[in-house]
């Protein structure tokens, strides 16, 4: 290559736009790019891959799919202020005051207060307590997520093979 | 710790050894001037580097400063900007965000180990620009079922379903629009890529627009045909309601720097 060919607009070094739509480019489209995209090498200074993996898929959480991420036990967004609208302070009141209940209500019955059954079937207390609390058991293991999640990165994973060897020569192609 | 780390953003090509002058300095992560890193053995393939203050981007503060997303999207940008500006003058293939070397040296001699598979992908990406291309279905809006005047014989209960009828059959066409779309955009497409990746379509906090991200593809295209590419892609879904299409770029080919069976480069790193 001997020639960096005039290659659009090359009037660098002004800013703007020097390649494609420079600083003016979506936040999400460059984060998906210098974060998930690329050569990965581990440098020197190592954030733990792991910890890179993670953080990764915390990011892709927000170009991604939040449903994804809720059913991974992923929720941190919700209470970072500084990523949702939703976050500030009605949320996070709430998770609060849902595990101050929920504290609560383990305590009563460890102390073996009688509590009424869930409201969608008639009272039967002494039965419905050890189902009640298998039910409240977290649904997967947090500690899980990271790896399934990343086992089910699609952008490295189903790369498309290459789809043409070569641009195919104009449209003189089958 | 000394005071300052080396920050890696990508390996390019440096044919005739004027890059270095020509980014002029160029800022980047950390407000400090882009450098380039070169071997003996082979001075045309370089790695684009700065000097950025260790307190920052040693381990345990690049961890915390990660999480923290106005730190992240000004580095991202740094990181970006750099990118585009040697994508610009020469064949790039960025590094990941956050690729941090002790100092220069360590940047050599990682360069001289992969010196030969860097050389065969910047030869295979040269002169070469990927293209986003992304589709998204638009919601029909809730308050115009198809107009007209409102049928006076039906009750009002049988003219709500209808109208929620109308709703639901407005949002199944625009899926089926946005097949349609997917699949001439693809036709469109297929004469000019070298190389497609899906990615995962956006849908969280920060791609927040109208519609919903269906399709979120990069297609590697030969700088020769960019253009065609993108006005054949944009005409591909036109008449196609309920739907819209975006293509972003020209990019640096990130999704392409890492070819696609190389996962193994990876593991050899560790």
């Amino acid at each position: 290559m001997t020639e960096p060919a005039p290659r659009r607009t090359g009037d660098y070094p002004s800013r703007a736009a020097p390649y494609g739509q420079g600083s003016s480019a979506n936040l999400a489209d460059i984060l998906e790019r210098v974060l998930d995209k690329g050569i990965v090498i581990a440098g020197d200074i190592q954030i733990n891959l792991l910890d890179i993996e993670l953080l990764t898929i915390k990011l892709r959480l927000l170009v991604a799919s939040v449903d994804k991420a809720k059913e991974m036990g992923i929720d941190w967004w919700e209470h970072d202020p500084a990523l949702s609208s939703r976050a500030a302070d009605g949320n996070r009141s709430l998770a609060e005051e849902n595990q101050r209940l929920r504290a609560e209500i383990e305590q009563l019955r460890a102390s073996g207060t009688e509590l009424p059954a869930a409201e969608e079937s008639p009272p039967k207390p002494a039965e419905k307590k050890p189902r009640k609390s298998a039910e409240e058991s977290p649904p997967k293991s947090a500690e899980e997520s990271p790896r399934a999640a990343r086992t089910s990165n699609p952008s490295r994973t189903t790369r498309g093979k290459k789809a043409e060897a070569r641009p195919r020569k104009k449209r003189d192609s089958p | 710790m000394t005071g300052t780390v080396a920050y890696a953003y990508a390996v390019a090509r440096d044919p005739d050894g004027s890059l270095e002058e020509a980014l002029g300095g160029l800022p980047g992560v950390a407000d400090a001037p882009v450098r380039l890193v070169r071997t003996a053995g082979r001075a045309d393939v370089v790695v684009a580097v700065s000097e950025v203050p260790a307190r920052d981007f040693e381990e345990g503060a690049l961890r915390a400063h990660l999480e923290d997303l106005d730190w992240l999207e000004d580095v991202a940008r740094a990181h970006h900007r750099v990118i585009e500006a040697l994508a610009a003058r020469t064949t790039v293939l960025p590094l990941r965000l956050a690729t941090v070397y002790l100092d220069e040296e360590r940047v050599r001699l990682m360069l001289e180990e992969r010196l030969a598979a860097f050389a065969d992908r910047l030869s295979a990406l040269d002169a070469h620009v990927e293209w986003g291309v992304k589709v998204y279905v638009e919601a029909p809006a809730e308050a115009a079922p198809r107009a007209g005047p409102p049928e006076p014989d039906l009750s009002p209960g049988r003219a709500y379903l209808k109208r929620r009828g109308a709703q639901r059959h407005a949002r199944e066409d625009a899926y089926r629009d946005a097949e349609e779309a997917a699949r001439r955009i693809d036709a469109a497409a297929r004469p000019y890529a070298v190389d497609r990746v899906q990615h995962r379509p956006q849908q969280g906090e920060l791609a927040r627009g109208p519609g919903e991200n269906v399709v979120n593809d990069a297609y590697l295209v030969s700088q020769e045909h960019a253009e065609s590419f993108r006005t054949d892609v944009l005409r591909a879904a036109e008449g196609l309601s309920g739907v819209r299409v975006e293509v972003t770029g020209p990019w640096a080919p990130y999704s392409f720097a890492t070819p696609a069976e190389a996962e193994p480069l990876r593991r050899a790193a560790q």
